[in-house]
């Protein structure tokens, strides 16, 4: 379980974020939402241990993610963020296989070449595994990411905006795979995500930050009315219901 | 262009290395141990071959090194003031040590050419280039401070003629005694090899390198160690060679990417090959006598740079 408590951090005089606390459920889909500059990457930086918190901790099983050694810390906890501008030369299998990393340092055995073609099959790269990224399109490039993310083999993966520069079908692609994470292989998935639908559709629980402050948090029904939206984004949303999902028509909204 | 493709056009060209110079030695001669041609045998041409050897494998290593720790494809020992660093660094253990020994030349000249890499690498950290073509150009101008500084200083000691020898790499008075220094390179370039997955995370950025538990700041600073400790003794025995760490790493990335653990050895042979066939065509053109390797290095090395260049993205898509 990790436990977030009373984090806060401030970039010069500017509080970022300010005396959060939240607690990751394991299992599920946590989606972090907000306005642009409501702290919720930098939020995510300070869980993966990327940023240290001005004050506040963050707790895994109990202890201060700083307390754990890193090699261990990267077996349990990983974090993607945008990963777009990586121009690294490596093939599909070498950069998932880097994510065997904290268990192998870089010498594969069989084991760790398994959980390497699971990843990818899982992320349908099988075929293109000896591809250099850099001849992969967005979403393949973002798959692979996620696969080597996989292969690292962690109970929690962080995700900074994994749906950024993708097409609807790429994103429809990723969210539906790592619902699949969640409900087939039991891993928690932290997520920061722009688009509140998906939020909406995909995941169990919801964490709305607003100018460095927790605004809401709960289950994702709890948060995806007109009344929750309303102290989140100033606006007011009006929400239909489609096939058992709550969508929010935010597209001609009154803003103020 | 595999390995050993390349690990054939080494061991002939070493042969033809061997073979060629001022004076004509044949096979012959070396049977008998106290000719004068076994003398220049094991004297010069050895010493040579083995200090090109040692130079085109460092250097090439050291770029590649450098390439991947600050992701930018156009940064090399001659593109971030590395090697203007080390010659700072003689000048200065000239200036104030009096009878100064090569020992003393060697650690100033490290020193320097660490904290010279280590200050462009901050450099780089605190102004975030949106074109990647700014990095050298800064790197370029930052050798260029550093080179008027050492220029400046040794016309005011009146020491000028000894730092013009370090500007020109040559193999030319590589003889037994001159070289040895060289071999400091053999163990910075295994670490290389032994480091090279660790350089290849590293390489992709600190936020990745941390997400697999990787320590980013003691991999980088033990990079830009290895990387001056094959400057620093490249620097003292051969001179300057410019484009070498620049143009062989990107070659190499070109065809085999950059996950080093597997273009390490490409990377050390195409260094080697590259640097014999400058070496060889230096000692061809005008013999008996002999062009510095650091020219044909750079006439051969900008055509291969700019085809490089126009070429590149083709290549990359393939």
């Amino acid at each position: 379980m990790i436990e977030i408590k009373g984090l806060t951090k401030q970039f010069g005089k500017k509080p970022v974020v300010e005396d959060v606390s939240v607690t990751i459920e394991p299992g599920t889909i946590t989606s972090f939402i907000g306005p642009n500059g409501a702290g919720k990457s930098t939020l995510l930086s300070m869980v993966s241990r990327l940023l240290e918190a001005d004050t506040g901790e963050v707790l895994l099983d109990q202890n201060n993610v700083k307390k754990w050694k890193s090699t261990e810390f990267a077996k349990r906890v990983s974090i993607l963020r945008q990963a777009n501008y990586i121009n690294v030369r490596l093939t599909v299998r070498e950069l998932v296989s880097f994510g065997r990393y904290p268990y192998s340092k870089g010498r594969l055995n069989s084991e760790d070449n398994k959980f390497v073609d699971q990843a990818m099959e899982y992320m349908n790269l099988t075929d293109m595994q000896d591809m250099y990224l850099d001849e992969l399109s967005g979403g393949q490039k973002q798959r692979a990411f996620i696969a080597m993310v996989i292969a690292q083999d962690t109970d929690y993966i962080l995700l900074d905006e994994p749906l950024n520069n993708l097409d609807m079908k790429h994103s429809v692609q990723i969210m539906k795979i790592l619902r699949k994470l969640v409900d087939d292989l039991g891993r928690t998935v932290v997520i920061v995500l722009h688009d509140i639908n998906f939020a909406s559709v995909y995941s169990d629980r919801i964490v709305a930050l607003k100018n460095g402050k927790l605004v809401k948090n709960g289950a994702t029904n709890e948060i995806i009315n007109s009344d929750a939206l309303r102290d989140i984004y100033d606006m007011d949303i009006p929400i239909q219901e489609q096939n058992g999902c709550r969508i929010c028509v935010y597209f001609n909204s009154q803003t103020s | 262009m595999r390995l050993w493709m390349l690990l054939i056009a080494t061991i002939i060209l070493s042969i033809v290395s061997l073979f060629i110079g001022a004076i004509d030695i044949r096979l012959s001669d070396l049977l008998d141990w106290k000719s004068e041609e076994t003398q220049i045998f094991l004297i010069s041409r050895i010493p040579r071959l083995v200090a090109i050897i040692l130079a085109g494998a460092g250097m090439s290593i050291a770029g590649l090194i450098m390439q991947a720790l600050s992701r930018n494809k156009f940064v090399s020992p001659t593109t971030a003031g590395t090697l203007d660093a080390a010659k700072l660094g003689i000048l200065i253990s000239m200036l104030f040590i009096t009878n100064v020994t090569y020992t003393e030349q060697i650690i100033f000249s490290f020193i320097f050419a660490l904290l010279g890499t280590l200050l462009f690498m901050q450099i780089l950290d605190r102004i975030k280039f949106t074109d990647a073509i700014f990095v050298p150009l800064i790197g370029i101008m930052f050798g260029n401070i550093l080179s008027s500084i050492t220029t400046f200083f040794a016309y005011e000691a009146d020491i000028i003629q000894n730092i013009s020898a370090w500007l020109m790499g040559s193999f030319t008075l590589i003889i037994a005694g001159r070289y040895e220094l060289l071999y400091v390179s053999i163990p910075a370039v295994i670490l290389a090899y032994l480091y090279a997955n660790k350089f290849t995370v590293a390489g992709m950025g600190e936020e990745f390198a941390k997400n697999l538990g990787l320590s980013y700041k003691v991999v980088l600073n033990i990079g830009l160690i290895l990387v001056a400790i094959i400057s620093t003794t490249v620097v003292l025995t051969v001179g300057m060679i410019p484009f070498l760490g620049l143009i062989v790493p990107n070659i190499v990335s070109l065809y085999f990417g950059d996950n080093l653990r597997k273009t390490i050895p490409h990377t050390m042979l195409l260094g080697v090959v590259f640097l014999l066939v400058c070496d060889i065509v230096g000692r061809i053109i005008i013999h008996p006598y002999e062009i510095p390797v650091n020219i044909t290095v750079a006439v051969i090395g900008s055509a291969i740079f700019l085809i490089m260049l126009f070429r590149g993205r083709a290549y990359a898509k393939k």
